[in-house]
C-alpha cells in the first residue's frame, strides 16, 4: 500500500478508537444529530413527491379550463360558449363541466361533487372517494342521502374509488350530469366551467388571450398555472414547516458548537502529546476532520434512512396534519418510494455543512497548539 | 552532535509581563554520550528541550543539529549541519519524527487505547506499513518487557510499565537522540536505578542521551558523560 494511502488509514482507525473511547458523549452528538437530519430530510421528501405526485396526476388535466367571472367572483358559465371557443384556430377539443363543493354539515366539511360522462355510473347512483367513504362510514351497496336544492336525494354508491387516486380523490363523490344539476339547481344551458385541449401546448397563451379577447368575463387558467399553484402551496406548507423547526436546527447548531468547542482537558492534551511525538497539525487536523466526518455521515445516512422509512412506508405520519392540509377528511395514501441527487445535495448542505461550520474552528484552535505544550502538562 | 550558540527563549515576548525561559545559553552536546541538565524547578532545563527537539523555537541564537541521517530533509545528505532555528513546522516535525525520541515526565501515553497502539502512534503519520511497524513494536516491548501487557490499556500500568511503554514508543522510530524530561520524577531508586541501567544500554548502542533531572541517581550516575547545571535560565556550571 502507498504510504499516503497507509497515512490515511492510520490516521483513520485512530479517529474510529478515539471515537469509541468517547462513547458517551459521541453517541449523544449522533442521536441529535440523526433527529435533526431526519426531521429535515421528512420535510424535503415530503414535499417533494407530493409535488411529484400532483405533476403526475396533471399529466391527465386539461391543458386549460376557462371560468366565468362575474363582479370577480366564479360563475357558471353558458355551455354555448364552448362551440365559439372550439372555433378559435389550435382549439382541439372543449369539455364543459359540472362540479361544486357540497357542505356536509355532519362532519362540518365540504366534498367535492363533479359529474362524469362514464356511462358505467348509473342515475342516482355514486362513486365515492376514500375518505368520504371512511367519514361516512360507507361502503359499496350502500345508500347515503344529500341536501338538494328540492330537498334530499338518495344515492347509491356503486363503488369506492381505489387507494391510489385518494390524494386527489378523497372528498370526491363522483354522480351523473344530471344529478349534478338536480343538486345544485343548475339549469341544462350551464356548466361550472369548461376544459380545453390544445393541439399543441405552447399556443395556450395565445388561445387564453383570444378566449379573453371574445368573452371579457372569462378567466382562463392554464395547466402550467395550477402546476405552479401546487408547488406554491407545498413549497410555503413546507416551509412553514422549516420555520417552525428552525429553532430546533439552531438548538443542534448551538449543541454542536458546545461540544467542538468544549475540548475537554483531556482531549486538548492528547493533541499535545501527538504533536510532540511527531504529528504535525495537518495530520491532527486529519484526525479530526475523519472524526467529523464519521459522525457527519452516521447521522446523515441514518436520518435520511428513518426519513425515508418515515414518508414512504408510513406516510409521513408525523408531520401530515400540518403538510397535506386536506379541510376535513385526510387523505390516506402510500407516497411512491423516490429519491433523486439533488434533494440528497440540499439535504447534505443543510445539515453537514453547518456542523462542519460550526466545529471548523475549534478544532483548528486545538490542532495548532504547541507541541512543548505536552511537556509542560 | 548538537550545538547551540546563545539561545535566548522569552515567553510573552512584547507583552506588558515578558519572561525568558533560556538566556543567552550556548552548549556542545556530543553525539552518542549522556548529557544531563541539572538544575532546580523553573531553571529552564525542560523549555532548553523543547527548543533542542525542535518543539518550539528561540526568540533568538541558532541551534545546529550535526550528522542527522540522509532523507531526514528533502536534499539533506549524509553529515550535513542543519541551523533549525528558522525552519517552517513540517521540516521541524519531520526532523523531530525521525531523530528525537521524547520520554516525558508525566509519561503522556495516550488513555484509553492498548500499549501496542500507544507504541505504535508516532508512525501513523509517516504512512510505513502497518505490519512491519506492529512487528516493530513487538520486538521493543519485548525487549523492555512488556510482553504480556500488549493488548492491555495503558491505564492499566504501573508506573514503572507505564515508562517503559513511554521508552519503546521513543524509540520506534529508531531515533538518534533520546530526550528524557526528569524521567525518575514518578518512580522509586530501584526503578530508578532499572532507567538508568536501560540508558547505559542505549548509550552503548550508540544513542545520544540528552536528560534533565535534579535527581541524584541520573546526574550522579557513572554514565553521565556531561553535567550542565542551570540556575534561572543560565548554564552555570559545567558547559
Amino acid at each position: 500500500m502507498r504510504p499516503s494511502v497507509q497515512r490515511y488509514r492510520n490516521i483513520l482507525d485512530f479517529a474510529l478508537s478515539s471515537l469509541l473511547r468517547r462513547k458517551g458523549r459521541n453517541l449523544a452528538l449522533i442521536c441529535v444529530y440523526t433527529l435533526v437530519v431526519f426531521v429535515i430530510a421528512s420535510l424535503i421528501f415530503f414535499v417533494q413527491a407530493l409535488k411529484r405526485e400532483a405533476r403526475e396526476l396533471l399529466v391527465q388535466a386539461p391543458d386549460m379550463v376557462v371560468q366565468r367571472m362575474v363582479a370577480g367572483r366564479h360563475d357558471p358559465m353558458p355551455v354555448a360558449q364552448a362551440e365559439t371557443i372550439r372555433a378559435i384556430r389550435g382549439v382541439e377539443a372543449v369539455q364543459p363541466r359540472l362540479w361544486g363543493y357540497y357542505y356536509d354539515p355532519v362532519y362540518g366539511g365540504n366534498l367535492t361533487v363533479m359529474a362524469t360522462d362514464d356511462t358505467a355510473l348509473a342515475v342516482e347512483s355514486v362513486w365515492v372517494g376514500q375518505g368520504v367513504a371512511r367519514s361516512m362510514r360507507v361502503k359499496e351497496g350502500d345508500m347515503i342521502s344529500l341536501r338538494g336544492y328540492a330537498g334530499p336525494m338518495l344515492f347509491s354508491i356503486q363503488k369506492v374509488l381505489p387507494e391510489e387516486s385518494e390524494l386527489v380523490s378523497s372528498d370526491l363523490i363522483l354522480m351523473s350530469p344530471q344529478d349534478v344539476r338536480s343538486l345544485f339547481n343548475l339549469s341544462e344551458g350551464l356548466a361550472t366551467d369548461l376544459a380545453v385541449q390544445a393541439g399543441n401546448p405552447r399556443e395556450l397563451p395565445t388561445i387564453a388571450a383570444k378566449i379573453v379577447e371574445q368573452f371579457p368575463d372569462a378567466r382562463p387558467i392554464l395547466k402550467s398555472e395550477i402546476l405552479r399553484t401546487y408547488e406554491a402551496i407545498f413549497d410555503w406548507r413546507g416551509g412553514l414547516m422549516v420555520v417552525v423547526l428552525s429553532s430546533a436546527i439552531l438548538s443542534f447548531i448551538i449543541f454542536a458548537w458546545d461540544k467542538a468547542t468544549g475540548l475537554s482537558a483531556e482531549e486538548r492534551k492528547e493533541v499535545g502529546i501527538l504533536k510532540s511525538i511527531g504529528w504535525e497539525s495537518a495530520d491532527v487536523l486529519l484526525l479530526k476532520f475523519w472524526e467529523g466526518s464519521v459522525v457527519s455521515l452516521t447521522a446523515f445516512l441514518g436520518g435520511v434512512l428513518l426519513a425515508y422509512v418515515h414518508v414512504f412506508f408510513f406516510s409521513a405520519s408525523l408531520f401530515e396534519h400540518a403538510l397535506k392540509g386536506w379541510s376535513v377528511l385526510f387523505p390516506r395514501y402510500r407516497l411512491l418510494p423516490a429519491l433523486d441527487g439533488y434533494q440528497l445535495a440540499v439535504l447534505f448542505f443543510l445539515t453537514v455543512l453547518p456542523y462542519t461550520a460550526a466545529t471548523l474552528v475549534p478544532i483548528w484552535r486545538a490542532a495548532t497548539v504547541d507541541p512543548d505544550a505536552a511537556m509542560r502538562s | 552532535m548538537i550545538e547551540l550558540s546563545r539561545v535566548v527563549k522569552t515567553y510573552q515576548a512584547g507583552l506588558a509581563t515578558p519572561f525568558t525561559a533560556v538566556d543567552d545559553v550556548s552548549l556542545r552536546i556530543p553525539a552518542g554520550k549522556v548529557t544531563v541538565l541539572k538544575g532546580p524547578s523553573g531553571s529552564g532545563k525542560t523549555t532548553l528541550l523543547t527548543l533542542i527537539g525542535c518543539m518550539a523555537r528561540p526568540t533568538s541564537g541558532r541551534i545546529h543539529l550535526h550528522g542527522l541521517p540522509a532523507g531526514t530533509l528533502p536534499q539533506l545528505t549524509e553529515g550535513d549541519a542543519l541551523e533549525i532555528t528558522s525552519l517552517p513546522e513540517r521540516f521541524l516535525t519531520a526532523i523531530r519524527r525521525r531523530t528525537f525520541g521524547f520520554i516525558f515526565q508525566q509519561f503522556n501515553l495516550v488513555r484509553g487505547i492498548s500499549v501496542l497502539e500507544n507504541v505504535m502512534l508516532p508512525t501513523y503519520p509517516t504512512g510505513e506499513d502497518h505490519a512491519w511497524v506492529e512487528a516493530r513494536a513487538i520486538e521493543r516491548l519485548g525487549e523492555l518487557g512488556l510482553l504480556r501487557h500488549l493488548h492491555a490499556s495503558v491505564d492499566r500500568l504501573s508506573g514503572g510499565e507505564a515508562q517503559r511503554v513511554a521508552i519503546a514508543r521513543a524509540l520506534i522510530n529508531e531515533p538518534a537522540v533520546i530526550i528524557a524530561d526528569e524521567p525518575t520524577a514518578h518512580l522509586d531508586s530501584r526503578l530508578s536505578e532499572d532507567f538508568m541501567e536501560l540508558m547505559g544500554q542505549f548509550k552503548a548502542a550508540g544513542k545520544t542521551l540528552l536528560i534533565t533531572s535534579h535527581d541524584p541517581i541520573v546526574h550522579g550516575s557513572p554514565l553521565a558523560d556531561v553535567v550542565v547545571e542551570m540556575r534561572d535560565g543560565r548554564i552555570v556550571a559545567g558547559s
